[in-house]
Order: structure tokens, then sequence, then C-alpha cells
């Protein structure tokens, strides 16, 4: 038997609503096979993982912390991949945003007043942006791969920010922890609620709309689409391809940089050497899950925060007892369904018993 | 030993997993296909044949194992891509997340137990030369191999008539079906033999480099390994000699850490990656040189007509 695909005569709108949802049953159930292997009970496992971060008002509380740079990177990705640009250094450009948003509250303490936060956000997103600059120059001028250079920029940026809070960036009060200065009051977010709960998650709903009107409703929308769709008919509308690489790019790195600023100014309040548990790069699942849609990306941004806080669940239970490995082994997963029910959207699977029907191949 | 020896040495030890996945990947691409899940097919092998060779206590069987973990995620991101017409690029994504991942988990009880170490292989009298002797002729079976198998895609891709079928289902995927080709199975198989050749590669990491496992200890091999395929052009023999210019940026670090000049560690760390870049632009700037080389039809869908 053979699988045969056979091209809609137009997109299934039915499929392109059902896709995510089939992706994520799907997932749900591999998963429970998963942990089976692994000899845990997969019904108490699943509970854990994804049942019970939702069940207390400071765990959901942590999924809108942890959904919130998700959804802030995730737009700005959407960008790129609807004009078919390929930016998979996310994290880099969170880690320069972040190191960059912190130039005052750790070199410059006592500059302290209602203006340091604005400025930090605004240093934020200019570092992200000029980082996710360089992949986005060396593509236009060089032609060289976009997806190698941002991805090794990546490592780049971690390994600069473990330098500087080794080094320079230590604080001089820290008992020579690996960490800066604790931020103060002015050049921090604040929280509230019973975790950390923060006013930068009202930024990523406020990139969410903005995105979604710019998409749907400017002509910088539609030049981002039909670049995505149609390179050849864009260049004769007047669009040009490399600014649009350019724009992308640092539109994403911008939006990337104040996610990694409001991480440290919000929930952490110092650098450290490790301070994401791979946003950047849950961000491209969100993306692709969210539809690259504005709004299909705060629900995806949602979903794929209940993942991180499931691994941290399931690595805590006492039954379980699973490495935190497992967040990545379900976001993999997601991803290859989403992608894999994709396919349902443009083609009607056929299945073909033996060599029939094989008459060209 | 001198000086100069030992940095051949641990510059061929470095190299050798980077040449074994770049040259599986280098064949997949010349089919037409952008896989770039090989971090997550190396980690993979890395950890199957840690795991492999713990428990039997026998490298073949580890090196085996290695190769069947790669090529069962190589069928994975085949079957997507390929069977289903996925977005190549966003599967390569996505195996290589779900290898970190599942390499994690299915690895967690080998974490911090002793390993097997690769023996060198001795031949008496040879390896007692001085200087060229340890490093002609008394490296691991699989220094060996690897050179030999670049040898061997260099005869196949150019010398016989698969290999000028494959190179044809690159290049133009429509014409090669045309003309009776299965490109479907031919990718397959090309898909295939790049994810055993990273399992292998992984399991080089693990088994020779540094005989243990830990999460991640891939540490983004994977992608210089996709860099080297476009450095040396789609070419067998340039790929080889990107390798080893990498290996030695990977050792340059350790033994300037070790010398002390007061470099930081972490600026030494980071030279692999902005070496990619660098060469990245390097080669992209020779405009000519690149496009001759490049499978035309890598990264497209092909959906057979009827």
């Amino acid at each position: 038997m053979r699988l045969e695909l056979v091209k809609r005569p137009e997109h299934s709108v039915l499929m392109a609503v059902l896709s995510p949802l089939i992706a994520l049953i799907l997932t749900v159930f591999f998963v429970g096979i998963v942990f089976a292997i692994l000899g845990k009970d997969p019904f108490h496992a699943l509970y854990v993982y994804f049942i019970s971060p939702l069940t207390e008002s400071w765990t959901l509380e942590e999924l809108l912390v942890k959904a919130s740079p998700l959804v802030m990177i995730g737009v700005g990705l959407a960008v790129c991949y609807t004009s078919n640009v390929w930016n998979i250094g996310a994290e880099g450009q969170f880690t320069a945003g972040a190191l960059a948003g912190s130039i005052l509250p750790v070199m410059f303490p006592e500059y302290a007043n209602w203006t340091t936060l604005p400025l930090m956000l605004l240093m934020g997103a200019i570092g992200g942006a000029l980082y996710a600059g360089i992949p986005a120059v060396l593509k236009t001028r060089f032609g060289a791969n976009e997806i190698l250079t941002s991805l090794m920029l990546v490592y780049v940026a971690q390994l600069f920010l473990d330098w500087l809070v080794r080094g320079h960036w230590r604080d001089p009060e820290g008992y020579n922890f690996p960490e800066s200065r604790v931020f103060s009051d002015a050049a921090s977010l604040g929280t509230f609620g019973d975790g950390n709960l923060h006013y930068g998650i009202a930024l990523a709903v406020v990139a969410v709309i903005a995105l979604a009107i710019v998409m749907s409703k400017t002509i910088k929308g539609f030049e981002i689409a039909v670049l995505g769709e149609a390179p050849r008919a864009g260049g004769f509308a007047g669009f040009s391809q490399k600014k649009m690489v350019i724009f992308a790019f640092m539109l994403s790195g911008a939006l990337a940089g104040i996610a990694g600023i409001i991480e440290i100014a919000g929930p952490l309040t110092q650098l450290r050497p490790s301070i994401s548990p791979g946003y950047g790069f849950t961000a491209i699942i969100v993306a692709f899950l969210g539809r690259l849609n504005p709004v299909g990306i705060l629900l995806a941004g949602l979903l794929l925060a209940l993942s991180f806080l499931g691994g941290e669940a399931a690595q805590a239970d006492e039954l379980l007892k699973i490495s935190s490995k497992i967040t990545n082994v379900i976001q993999g997963m997601l991803l290859f369904f989403v992608l894999a029910c994709d396919t349902l959207i443009l083609y009607r699977i056929r299945f073909v018993s033996g060599r029939a029907g094989a008459g060209s191949a | 030993m001198g000086m100069l020896e030992a940095v051949i040495l641990t510059v061929i030890t470095a190299a050798t997993p980077l040449l074994l996945a770049a040259i599986g990947e280098l064949v997949t691409e010349r089919s037409g296909v952008l896989n770039l899940g090989v971090e997550g097919m190396m980690v993979m092998g890395a950890m199957a044949g840690f795991a492999g060779a713990y428990m039997s206590g026998s490298l073949i069987v580890g090196l085996a194992l290695a190769i069947v973990a790669g090529v069962v995620m190589s069928l994975l991101f085949a079957f997507l891509t390929l069977t289903l017409v996925t977005n190549q690029v966003a599967t390569g994504l996505s195996l290589t997340i779900l290898g970190l991942g599942l390499s994690g988990i299915l690895g967690e009880g080998f974490v911090s137990k002793p390993g097997i170490k690769m023996p060198k292989l001795e031949i008496p009298g040879l390896t007692d030369i001085p200087f060229i002797g340890p490093i002609l002729f008394g490296q691991d079976a699989l220094v060996y191999f690897s050179i030999l198998l670049t040898v061997a895609v260099w005869w196949f891709l150019f010398k016989t008539r698969a290999g000028l079928v494959l190179r044809a289902v690159g290049d133009n995927h429509d014409s090669a079906h045309g003309l009776g080709y299965n490109v479907i199975r031919i990718r397959y198989l090309a898909v295939m033999f790049g994810g055993g050749c990273a399992g292998l590669g992984g399991a080089y990491l693990s088994l020779a480099y540094t005989p243990l496992w830990t999460d991640d200890m891939t540490a983004g091999r994977g992608w210089i390994a996709l860099a080297l395929v476009v450095f040396g052009t789609w070419m067998p023999g340039r790929v080889v000699v990107g390798a080893y210019l990498f290996g030695f940026m990977t050792i340059l670090g350790f033994h300037a850490q070790a010398l002390g000049y007061g470099i930081p560690s972490q600026f030494l760390s980071s030279l692999p990656y902005l070496a990619t870049i660098v060469v990245l632009v390097l080669i992209s700037m020779r405009k000519s040189l690149v496009s001759i080389h490049t499978p035309a039809c890598i990264g497209k869908p092909f959906v057979p007509s009827h």
C-alpha cells in the first residue's frame, strides 16, 4: 500500500482550522505512548504534564509570563517566514537584546528615574535589531545562507553573555557568583500577583495587535505576503526582496530583543549565564503552530508555554521524575504533526494498494 | 611528543565527526533535499552509539546502533518532506529539536557512566616512525573510514551511473521523473544515507573524541557540518579540506587556552562559530563557484504527476 497526494482544487478551509487541533491530539496521543515506553503511567503523566499546570492560580500566572516572550518573538518570526526569510537565530537576538538593555542598569546603576525602563526597552530593541541585521546584511550583500549565519550567532551571543557575567559585569558584592548586580526598582518591571506577573506581558499583546493590523490592513503586509508567495511577481510590483530581508530580520530581531530585556527586567532582575529555556527556538514552533497569523500565535504561545511548565512539573513529580528534556520531545513532535497536518489543507491523501496506479512512477 | 604532532593528532579527531556528517549531508543535498536536522540525527547517534557500546561492551554494536538511530531519524524527515511534501526547512528544525530531546530522555541513564574509547590502530613498524607514524598510521578505524567514505562518495557521484541519476534528480526532478526515474525513492535513499553518516559522526564524538555521554554534546557540530557542505560547494574533496580547517579551529581554542595567553575561554570557544560565518561569506562572494555546483532543486518540493 502506498500513500498518494491528490491536489485539492482549492485550499480546504475546514482543514486550515482543524489541522492544529488534529496535530495537538496526535501529539498528546504519541506523548502518552512515549511515557508508556519509558515505563510511566501514561494517564498520570499526561495529567501532570498538560493539566496540573492549569490547576493553580500561580501556575496560570506563570503560564502568561512564559507565553509572553514566545508570542513576542513568534509574531516577529511570522513576518520572516511569511516573506520567505529564514531567521532561526531569535535565541541569539533575545540574548543580544537582554545585554544591550542591561547596559544602563549594570554600568550606570545610579541612573535611576522614570526614563530608565523605557530606555532599557529601546536599547533592547536596538540591540536585537542590530544583531539580527548581521545575517540580513551578509545575506543581501554576499548571499551567505541566513539560516546558518543566524544560528551560529546564537552560540556567539550566549558565549558573550557568559563572558560578561563571569567577568566585567559580575556583581562586585555578589560573592563571586556569575551574576550581574540586581537591578534597582527603577530598572525593574516589578511583579504582582502570586508569582512573577509583570507589565511586560501587555507589550506582547500590543505586538500581536500591531502585527495583526500591519499584516492584514497595510501595503507593507501585502508586500510581505507577495514576496513570500511569488517573489517574481513582487519584483514586478516594485517590491525589493533585499529590503524585505533586512526589514524582516530587523523587525523580528527588535521584538526578540525586547522580549530579552523584559525577561531580565521582569522575572530575573539580573543577568545570569543562562537567561532562557530556549524561547527563541520554541518561538519558531509557535509561529508555525499559529499558522503565521498573529492571533493564532497568541494561542500557540500559551500552548507552548504550557509545554515548559509541564516539563518542570514532570521533572518534579514524585512518580515521574523525568528529565525536562521531555519538553523538547513534545515540542519537536508537535511541530512534526503541525507540518504533516498542514499538508491536508493543500492535498487529499489517497491510499493506493500495491503498485497499481504507479503507472508513471 | 612534540607540540605540532599533538596539535595535528587532535585536529584529526576533531575533524572526523564533522567530515562524516557533512559527507552524508552532501549526498542528501545532491539529491535535491535540504535536511537541516543533522544536529538532531548526530546527537541521537552519539547517544545510541554510547548506549550500545556501554550495554554490550562492543564498539561494533555501538556504531551499528548509532547508524540505525541516524537512519530512523532521517526516515521521519523523509516521510514528512518527501511523502507529505512538508516544508524542508521547518521539518529539519523540528527533527533537531526532537533529536535533542529524545537523546536526553533515552540517554538519561548513561550520563557520567564510564565510556569505551575506540582504540588507535597500530601497524608495527610504521606507527613507530617519528612524527609521521602516529599521524598517518596510528589513528582509529573511523578516521580511515571517513577518508575512504569521502573517496567512495566522490567515485559514486561522478563515476557511476547511479551517481549521475542522483545528481540529475537533484538538478531537475521533473526531467528525471519524465525519464522514468523514481525521484521519491532515490531521495529516500539519499536522505537515509545522510542519516546514517550523521549517526556515525555523532558516535565518533561519544566513543572517540570524548568517550562519554552528556546532553547536547554535539554543541552545534551538526550545523557546522551543514555549513561545510556549502563551503565545499557540494564537492567531496573540498568538504574534507573544510572539515580539517574546522577541526583546527576547535583545537586552536584548546591549545591557546593551555598556553594561557589570557584570551577569554568564551572567545576561543566561539571561534568555530565565527569561522563558519566568515567562511560562508567568503565562499558565497564567489557566486560562480557556488552556483555551478549547487543542486538546482535543493529544498524544492516534488509531487509526482500521474
